[in-house]
């Protein structure tokens, strides 16, 4: 029971690898991705109130991994149900994708359970090495350099800042002597307190979460990966791996107990440099995934602001705006895949005149849209409020009053996709084809995105009661 | 809590008027908009869903009970306990009459529409009737969360409003609109944070009765004020109001007019009066300068346009300015004249705007010399004008006489030189609203002959029951003003209370020597 979210993904990939051999119809492939990632979620669920420690005190199953491994497959079962089939990927290359997209998500889900330095980088190397792969599977175009590009790019990146991690790693194990984090939970926060290198060390590991989260200035990569890879693959780079990092960050923060002030420095200049640069580059982007990019690392800004604060109250408050974060990139994504008939890039061009030619998907994008610029009563304003609230209980006004001058920029290109979705005439009059699915799918994330911003309290209770687990278990 | 009365109506009021349109808006989508049966069956559906509010709301008045200043009609339930916050809504004298102008215009809003609006009906009515839930939520709401959460919501309607069924330049108008009232409530959201982190609730009542220091006053007052400023707007800030209004269609116009531009002077009332009553006092000398600059400069913008619309949007600013100095002189009868103010100035912009929509119909243009001379071919429809156009200038024996003299009294009683700068602007207002009804009816018409093309021009049924509906309050309001007067008596007593507590109580901390040298320095000025 322990151990069957893990089970049934593990059971996926094998299952996909072994469909790699023989020639299934995409479709086949598709349903059978769904209906794996809805059983993983009903599996986690499953096994939600599990408790245990595995493998000499390195997996811990507690609810704070419960918690996440629920938001990472239910996220998942989004990300997959979205797509109407994989039209951005060759088609030879279906099932391979499936199994490397299922290994990714393995790996994030065992990252939740780490409970030990080693595990962790080897659960969060399994996740990105899957995804290493599947950049270049897009379909060849025109855009095909693109993609060789983008992958060079987030694997040079990735295997930099992997060892920028484990060069972080080794300082804190040669002054702690440990990797677990329930024993560094007990010596680091009185050590760190008056040894600059626990900090050093600490900053390093952070790197590398960062890389994930494309914050300032470990960024670079995100542009060209949302643009080069296939639609699909960009909504899943934009989204779980950002949860598996948010994750790390909460483990080791809450470790950290009291954050010094000079790691909260650092946070919060990157948090600020990080909303600024991606806000201002995301006013002039043309293709959407681009702007999207640009857009998440001003959203990793926004995350940061929670970390800065540091409190019980900011860990909390990031672990609900990730969630949100996850919906509303994989709303905006949802309606990118739709629109995009061949899984072609697409700019404000053929977003124009959507109204007509597709109510829903116009109705959706505006949603994902308000959500992104947070502005109420969507997920994306009760997640900027927490965040300030946290903040500002610490007295970082000038953190919360740079963010929030970011909020109102950020605005006018948010607006810019409702104001071509509403006003613009279309260039091409013909009727998106959807099919019911599609279109309840589309109603669900409206759904989803406007009841977490007016009814978070189920959603802030289950984080509180993570965040109060963060410390891995101990046998 | 000793600060609430609680609904004692045996079904939940204030709610009801909040779901009625939004439940209204829902049902609109499930509606295909694709045949002209059922373009007007939106229409339809779109006034007896705003009828079936007002009239729901209608106990809020007749059951209000004006003995009290105490919150009325509450209901409270918890939302989100992690942060102490519950919904919570409630109506006092101070946001009645706004509440019930906003539920009472809405239906105009929408009968106006009807042949105003050729396109996308569905779309209409649905963001028209989630504005109304939006406003009255703004107007009712006792936390300050939920107050900041209707007041942003209602960009994006508004928004749509402009930019899909707006004039030539919708675009850069309706940009223009969002982002400067974006820009205007940010901090707003971290003032309110900050209250809270401070007092530990977002409950307004209990933040009133909370004792800041003069310093924090301050920030807090400048952060509110930047908000209310832009929404109201006060002069330098106003510069967004001529392009939405213009741009807006009429329907959209009367709507911004009419109960928008309230929210910024209801914040002044709600939240800088009693919240900041140090840093209001602070600061009262330099809004009451820009109140009567707003008041000079928006009459001699409006007396140079040519444009119908941009003409009655300046002169908003200067009407604006009348509300903005009644509240920044203080007293009771500032107050009092001020919210009276803004409901004579929803009543007749509101009209105006009705009025100039139905000649646009006509004549497709908004230029003053396109569509002057009108006297012969459209008798009735001018006699509506020349009515609201009275009421613009604050004629005796129509609704803004009463408020606009309350205010000057207010102004004079506080200083002589203050009362005297401010009667240019009442001037002003005469000019160029009676040099636009001469040129609307006469011009150089030669008297003979009513032009061929224009025959049938004057009011249908539909048109001339709109008008009427404002010219009855027009002249309710101007000659027996004492049952809207009366309900905000109590409230605004309070209010003044709250704030000569507050004032006496600012005696701490370093910067106040500063501050109050500030304030000297801004009393000289006047």
């Amino acid at each position: 029971m322990h151990f069957l979210p893990e089970f049934v993904l593990i059971f996926m990939a094998l299952l996909f690898f072994f469909l790699s051999l023989g020639k299934l119809p995409s479709n086949t492939l598709r349903r059978i991705a769904l209906a794996g990632a809805i059983i993983a979620t009903a599996a986690t669920m499953a096994a939600f109130n599990e408790t245990g420690v595995y493998f000499f005190n390195a997996y811990s199953i507690e609810p704070f991994s419960q918690v996440f491994k629920l938001v990472l497959c239910l996220g998942f079962a989004f990300v997959i149900a979205m797509s109407p089939g994989l039209l951005g990927v060759k088609e030879r290359l279906n099932a391979e994708y499936y199994f490397f997209l299922f290994l990714s998500i393995f790996g994030l889900v065992l990252l939740a359970s780490a409970a030990e330095f080693l595990t962790l980088i080897l659960s969060f190397e399994i996740a990105s090495f899957s995804v290493y792969v599947i950049i270049p599977f897009r379909r060849k175009g025109k855009g095909y350099r693109g993609q060789m590009e983008a992958t060079l790019k987030y694997i040079m990146f990735g295997a930099l800042a992997t060892g920028v991690t484990l060069y972080g790693v080794s300082y804190v194990y040669g002054l702690t002597n440990t990797t677990y984090l329930h024993e560094l939970a007990q010596i680091v926060p009185g050590m760190i307190v008056h040894d600059p290198l626990l900090v050093v060390g600490f900053t390093l590991i952070f790197c590398g979460i960062f890389f994930k989260l494309a914050l300032f200035p470990m960024h670079f990569w995100a542009p060209d990966v949302y643009q080069g890879a296939a639609n699909e693959t960009a909504t899943f780079v934009a989204t779980m791996p950002k949860v598996g990092a948010t994750l790390m960050l909460l483990r080791l923060i809450t470790l950290l107990d009291h954050v010094p002030s000079v790691l909260t420095i650092i946070i919060s200049i990157l948090a600020v440099s990080s909303m600024t640069i991606g806000n201002l580059s995301a006013l002039v982007q043309k293709d959407i995934k681009r702007l999207l990019a640009y857009s998440s690392i001003a959203h990793a800004g926004y995350l940061m602001v929670g970390f800065a604060a540091g409190n019980h109250q900011g860990m909390v408050a990031s672990a609900y705006y990730i969630t949100a974060y996850l919906f509303l990139n994989i709303t905006c994504f949802y309606v990118i895949y739709h629109l995009a008939p061949l899984g072609n890039n697409i700019g404000f061009s053929e977003i124009s005149g959507l109204h007509k030619r597709s109510p829903v998907l116009a109705a959706t994008l505006a949603v994902g849209a308000v959500g992104l610029a947070g502005l109420p009563p969507t997920a994306g304003f009760m997640g900027k409020l927490l965040v300030f609230l946290a903040a500002i209980d610490k007295g970082m006004y000038p953190l919360v009053i740079f963010a929030v001058i970011n909020a109102g920029i950020s605005a006018y290109f948010y607006l810019k996709l409702i104001r071509a979705a509403y006003t613009d005439e279309a260039k091409n009059d013909s009727p998106i084809d959807m099919n019911l699915f599609s279109k309840c799918l589309g109603c669900v994330l409206i759904v989803i995105i406007l009841g977490l911003g007016i009814f978070p309290r189920p959603v802030i209770a289950l984080f509180d009661l993570a965040i109060e687990n963060a410390i891995p278990l101990f046998l | 809590m000793a600060y609430l009365i609680y609904n004692t109506l045996n079904y939940p009021i204030i709610s009801l008027v909040l779901a009625l349109p939004l439940v209204g808006a829902l049902v609109t989508l499930t509606v295909p908009d694709s045949q002209a049966k059922t373009a007007s069956f939106h229409k339809i559906w779109g006034v007896v869903v705003s009828v079936a509010t007002a009239i729901v709301a209608l106990p809020l008045y007749t059951r209000f009970d004006s003995t009290t200043h105490l919150y009325q009609f509450v209901e409270k339930r918890g939302w989100i306990d992690a942060l102490h916050l519950n919904y919570c809504v409630g109506v006092d004298g101070i946001s009645l009459l706004l509440v019930m102008l906003t539920v009472f215009i809405m239906p105009v809003v929408l009968l106006c529409s009807f042949t105003y609006v050729g396109q996308r009906h569905k779309e209409f009515v649905f963001s028209v009737l989630l504005m109304e839930t939006f406003m009255v939520g703004v107007f009712v709401s006792l936390n300050t969360i939920l107050f900041f959460i209707f007041w942003e919501a209602m960009l994006i309607p508004m928004y749509l409003l402009i930019a899909v069924w707006g004039g030539e330049r919708r675009d850069y108008a309706a940009i223009k609109f969002f982002l400067y009232t974006l820009l205007g409530s940010v901090f707003l959201i971290v003032a309110v944070v900050s209250i809270y982190i401070k007092t530990g609730t977002f409950f307004i009542p209990a933040i009133m009765d909370h004792p800041f220091a003069l310093e924090y006053q301050v920030l807090i007052f400048l952060a509110f004020a930047l908000a209310f400023a832009i929404k109201i707007p006060m002069f330098p800030l106003h510069t967004w109001l001529p392009a939405a209004h213009v741009e807006a269609p009429a329907p959209g116009s009367v709507i911004l007019a009419a109960v928008m531009l309230k929210m910024g002077g209801y914040g002044f009332l709600r939240f800088c009066m009693p919240i900041t009553p140090g840093a209001f006092h602070v600061f009262a000398p330099a809004f009451i300068v820009i109140s009567v600059i707003s008041i000079i400069a928006g009459g001699y913008l409006a007396l140079g346009q040519t444009d119908l619309k941009k003409l009655i949007a300046y002169s908003s600013v200067g009407h604006m300015g009348f509300v903005t100095l009644g509240i920044f002189v203080g007293s009771a009868m500032g107050l009092k004249g001020a919210i009276l103010q803004m409901i004579n100035h929803g009543i007749t912009a509101g009209a105006l705007f009705v009025c100039v929509g139905l000649l646009y119909e006509r004549t497709h243009s908004r230029e003053i010399q396109d569509n002057s001379a009108l006297g012969r071919s459209m008798p009735l429809f001018l006699i509506f004008f020349v009515v609201f156009s009275l009421s613009s200038f604050g004629f005796p024996g129509t609704n803004s006489f009463v408020g606009e003299f309350m205010i000057l009294i207010s102004a004079f009683q506080k200083n002589m030189v203050l009362g005297f700068c401010v009667i240019p602007g009442a001037i002003l207002a005469a000019a160029y609203m009676l040099q636009l009804t001469q040129k609307m009816i006469w011009a150089d018409d030669d008297g003979h002959g009513v032009d061929e093309s224009r025959k049938g021009w004057d009011l249908n049924v539909r048109e001339g029951l709109t008008l009427s509906f404002f010219a009855v309050f027009v002249f309710w309001i101007g000659l027996y003003p004492t049952p809207f007067l009366a309900v905000m008596e109590e409230s605004v007593a309070h209010l003044i209370h709250q704030y000569h507590q507050g004032i006496a109580l600012e005696t701490q901390g370093a910067a106040h020597a500063v501050l109050i040298s500030l304030k000297a320095l801004l009393g000289s000025l006047i």
